[in-house]
């Protein structure tokens, strides 16, 4: 294993041991605050010492270890003692007489804390990167382009709630289940899409979306039997597979049609399909199978083609109809625009309301291209407005080339 | 764990409550959500409160007392009455709530009981 590999494979650990045992805590406590408190330094350590050292045997039993050795004066003075040093210590105890695989994996369950309905939407994706992976507020904060320190507010906030709010550390019963997971899966797609926007943030972005990957494989694991993290999981290793086929040699924006193929990564493009094909045989419609699916379509259409105009039309309305996102109706304009004339598409993004669109850039992108495609006169002033709204400069240039030059 | 579950009904609504029919059907629903808390065994204490135009709001400023004819503050909505409940956590209060009538036509606010202040 290279240097690099090793590395990655010690913060891998590190950051699993540490989100297993805050989620342990956290049921017990509900405290994520004193949680953090008591494994923080540990957490620390261990992202210091692994890489050098290797991951330890029990690589929960040294984060306890330290965690309890690290507060150790505060824990024998008892008007300091925390509920979660305490439970560090009971921890502690409970280590030396039982392995670490009969204690269960609470991070479902904090997952769904998380993404409780009671807790700002804001708040559920920063939330369950902070406690699930140990990420800290500056880094959220950079990915999702805010303040650390303003972060650092919405997380102490929410975990306040957490504690005080009665909110459940449990997985939600089977009549609320399928709500609920979609929470969770739309926190975890929120990550994935951060990441994915930031396509030239360098290591900010990648990072972001493999912890989406990462949450998403989590869920999937846990709840073997929903197709909807299957689903989930499938749509996000589609758009990973195509990568490294986002931006050409110079750094242009290179759009979807006309990304060479044998760049895509076909070794995830085969699990998505595997993961589809398996989501599927539930019978259930769910959002994440369907945007899947979609994904699917394009995948299977050759460079320079149009996508199967019917099958995306199909696929859209079936998502408009059960989950009318405004993403989805766009979608489903474009679809029956190449289904039928640009003028159908026209009259589909006409319908969305205009409070959803108007400051929404794949809105103006979409009727951008539609209106050049009518011949309508309103490209010119469409085009300023959909580059008022595109802030990756890439995208910029490759609208300005497209749709600048006189027809 | 304790919920104080706050009912906020519409000002538009005390007609309602006033009218003839529809008032009984009213307070038939009330009665019925009331009774099934009871029956669970979940509901600590409760009470419904007469109209705003009732209320009477005192404060003591540089050791005067102030009476003021009206409720604390005016809004659209007002406070209707409330129940405490002492259930498993927020869902299980989520639960209740949505079942009220005030949930139809207004809205219910949770809040967990301070317990060290109650005993």
């Amino acid at each position: 294993m290279s240097g690099e590999g090793a590395h990655q494979a010690a913060e891998a650990a590190a950051r699993q041991s540490y989100g297993r045992l805050l989620s342990i805590i956290t049921a017990r406590t509900r405290d994520v605050a004193a949680a953090e408190n008591a494994l923080a330094e540990a957490f620390a350590r261990a992202l210091e010492a692994w890489p050098n050292t290797g991951v330890p045997d029990s690589p929960e039993a040294w984060l306890i270890t330290t965690a309890r050795r690290v507060a150790g004066h505060d824990v024998r003075r008892a008007a300091t003692r925390s509920g979660a040093a305490g439970a560090v210590e009971i921890l502690y105890e409970e280590m030396e007489a039982r392995e670490m695989s009969d204690f269960p994996d609470d991070r479902l369950k904090l997952l769904f804390a998380c993404a409780h309905p009671a807790i700002d939407p804001a708040a559920r994706t920063p939330l369950m990167l902070q406690t699930v992976l140990g990420l800290t507020a500056e880094a959220i904060g950079r990915a999702f382009l805010i303040p650390g320190p303003s972060m650092g507010q919405r997380l102490v906030r929410a975990k306040t709630r957490l504690r005080d709010a009665g909110i459940p550390f449990r997985t939600p019963d089977a009549s609320d289940l399928p709500d609920r997971l979609e929470d969770v899966l739309s926190a975890i797609y929120a990550a994935f899409g951060t990441g994915w926007d930031m396509v030239d943030g360098g290591e900010a972005g990648a990072g972001l979306t493999q912890e989406a990957l990462y949450l998403g494989r989590l869920v999937m694991e846990m709840l073997p039997d929903e197709p909807e993290p299957k689903g989930l999981l499938s749509l996000m290793l589609y758009c990973e597979a195509r990568r490294p086929a986002r931006r050409s040699v110079t750094g242009a924006y290179v759009p979807l049609s006309e990304q060479p193929r044998d760049l895509w990564l076909d070794e995830l493009v085969i699990e998505a399909e595997a993961l589809l094909s398996e989501a599927s045989k539930a019978g259930r419609f769910g959002r994440f199978q369907t945007e899947a699916a979609i994904q699917s379509v394009h995948m299977q259409t050759k460079a320079g083609e149009a996508s199967n105009p019917s099958a995306l039309a199909a696929l859209y309305d079936l998502l408009a109809a059960r989950r009318p996102s405004v993403g989805a109706l766009i979608g489903r304009a474009l679809a029956h625009a190449s289904l039928n004339d640009a003028t159908v598409g026209l009259q589909l993004l006409d319908e969305i309301p205009s409070e959803l669109a108007a400051s929404y850039q794949p809105y103006w992108a979409a009727r951008l291209h539609l209106a050049k495609k009518a011949a309508d006169p309103s490209a010119p002033d469409l085009l300023q407005t959909t580059l008022s709204l595109t802030t990756d400069p890439a995208a910029r240039d490759y609208l300005l080339a497209l749709y600048a030059a006189p027809s | 764990m304790q919920f104080m579950l706050i009912f906020a009904e519409p000002l538009s609504d005390i007609a309602r409550q006033k009218d003839p029919k529809e008032g009984p059907k009213l307070m038939g629903a009330w009665r019925d959500y009331i009774g099934s808390m009871m029956q669970a065994g979940v509901m600590v204490n409760g009470d419904g409160l007469q109209p705003p135009e009732t209320a009477t709001t005192v404060r003591m400023r540089n050791g005067r007392r102030e009476v003021q004819d009206g409720p604390y503050c005016d809004a659209k909505e007002y406070l209707g009455g409330y129940v405490t409940l002492d259930v498993d956590d927020l869902d299980a209060a989520i639960t209740w709530a949505e079942k009220s009538p005030a949930a139809e036509y207004g809205s219910v606010e949770i809040r967990p009981v301070m317990m060290n202040a109650t005993g």
